[in-house]
């Protein structure tokens, strides 16, 4: 399990793919926002902590359809399915891949691009936790949309239709405690109802999505 | 005999076949009687004048589209558990359905909303829970469409209608935490009290029955349909066989 783990994060790294690749994602999301909403510091500060949720959002997005693609096309995958260790943990694996991949550099690049967006002093620590404990559920969310998709031709754009409407509550409650954090309000609630979406997509999600490998792989 | 015998596709063929025209003139009958007495022999509301008839049909299709999700996933669970092929088949049939009667749902709310609360659209739990609703039922036909293996199909959907459901539901209570509500309460309980008044209510309880009686009719026409679709597949399937 480990070597499969560092297997992926190696070959994350030196295909040049999701790791570079998300990180500038998110960047350019960022930059693109003042653009397009005009350069006002108060309104960049205001709407700063959904923006930037957002865009880890979709930077993890983008890399979603790299988990399992590759692996299924050089036949690896079919090789993993009939390994000694289960489905299950193979999944797992790669979630924590993709997260450390791509979750975990978004989540120190965003109190950067919280800088270009004017964010309140008082929210990095609320982003920074608040992303820390989100991406993970975003990261085992969509292996499971991409476990769904993943003998498809084009299932990149199908995906994006499937894990979209799953990502709805983390945002909500993410975007919300930054929010709540930055006014100075209470946002313990938002916080804990994130790490329950979190842990309970950690805890349940690789069996659905190793099934969902399983009925693909047959 | 038990109830799995029903499940069987020519079974299921030859007890659909008398239900359909049935349910068919019930609901045609319940929603003529009760769109004809909702419009016309009622009062209009002292605050709202005319625009309440909508209710006539915008409770009735919010039922039907959180009822009819639901529907998806006994019959999803059905079909991962006994692998029953006609309950796949009416789950994708059902899901359709489920798509217009959000999209009835969310229309006539706008058209109510336009002259009552001002505005068409507002990010208020109960709107943004349906237009997620509305999402998963997009999703959940796309990856039906996507997928050639009618077998692949029906399980990845299954999985997905399982694990969406629980979203779903997450979802509905993570908008709740907005908490604005600009939607009034349920318009219809078993406790009385909270009903709207009887010159509505009857009328309604027969849109209702009609909107159930048309779903009905309309899922056991379309899954007749995808197995009628089905057994052509095999039939073209043998020909091309015989033919090599």
């Amino acid at each position: 399990m480990i070597r499969l783990f560092t297997r992926d994060l190696v070959l994350a790294v030196r295909a040049g793919g999701g790791f570079g690749l998300g990180l500038a994602f998110f960047l350019i999301v960022s930059v693109l926002v003042p653009f397009g909403v005009g350069p006002e510091n108060e309104l960049l500060g205001r709407i700063a902590p959904g923006i930037l949720w957002l865009g880890a959002l979709l930077a993890c997005l983008l890399s979603l359809d790299r988990i399992f693609a590759l692996d299924f096309e050089d036949g690896s995958l079919d090789l993993l399915a009939t390994a000694p260790v289960p489905m299950e943990a193979v999944v797992l694996m790669k979630a924590l891949a993709h997260w450390v991949t791509t979750g975990l550099p978004l989540v120190i690049a965003a109190p950067v691009l919280g800088v270009l967006l004017q964010l309140q002093g008082s929210a990095y620590g609320w982003l920074v936790l608040s992303l820390l404990i989100g991406t993970p559920a975003l990261s085992v969310i969509g292996t499971f949309g991409a476990a769904l998709t993943v003998g498809l031709k084009r299932g990149g754009l199908l995906m994006s239709l499937l894990v979209l409407p799953l990502y709805v509550p983390t945002l909500i409650f993410g975007a919300e405690a930054v929010r709540r954090g930055a006014a100075g309000a209470e946002n313990a609630v938002p916080l804990l109802l994130l790490a329950g979406i979190s842990l309970g997509a950690v805890a349940l999600l690789p069996f659905a999505a190793a099934a969902a490998i399983r009925m693909n792989l047959r | 005999m038990s109830i799995w015998e029903y499940a069987n596709p020519r079974k299921f063929m030859a007890w659909s076949r008398p239900v359909v025209p049935v349910t068919a003139v019930l609901a045609a009958a319940t929603l003529l009687i009760g769109v004809v007495w909702g419009f016309f022999f009622t009062p209009d509301d002292y605050r709202q004048g005319a625009t309440v008839k909508i209710i006539y049909l915008h409770v009735p299709a919010a039922m039907m589209a959180i009822n009819i999700w639901v529907m998806m996933l006994v019959a999803s669970l059905i079909w991962i558990i006994r692998r029953h092929h006609v309950s796949a088949l009416a789950a994708r049939s059902a899901a359709l359905i489920g798509l217009v009667m959000t999209l009835i749902a969310l229309l006539t709310g706008a058209l109510w909303g336009q002259p009552m609360w001002g505005t068409a659209w507002e990010w208020e739990p109960r709107l943004t829970s349906f237009l997620i609703l509305f999402l998963f039922y997009l999703g959940y036909l796309a990856l039906w469409a996507a997928i050639d293996n009618p077998d692949t199909a029906a399980d990845l959907t299954s999985v997905l209608c399982l694990v969406g459901s629980v979203f779903a539901v997450l979802s509905r209570y993570a908008v709740l935490f907005w908490n604005q509500g600009l939607h009034q309460g349920a318009s219809l309980s078993l406790d009385k009290k909270e009903n709207v008044d009887d010159v509505f209510y009857f009328p309604l309880l027969f849109t209702i029955a009609g909107f159930v009686l048309l779903f009905v009719t309309l899922m056991l026409l379309r899954t007749r349909t995808a197995i009628r679709g089905r057994r052509l597949q095999a039939l073209e399937m043998r020909e091309r066989m015989s033919d090599a």
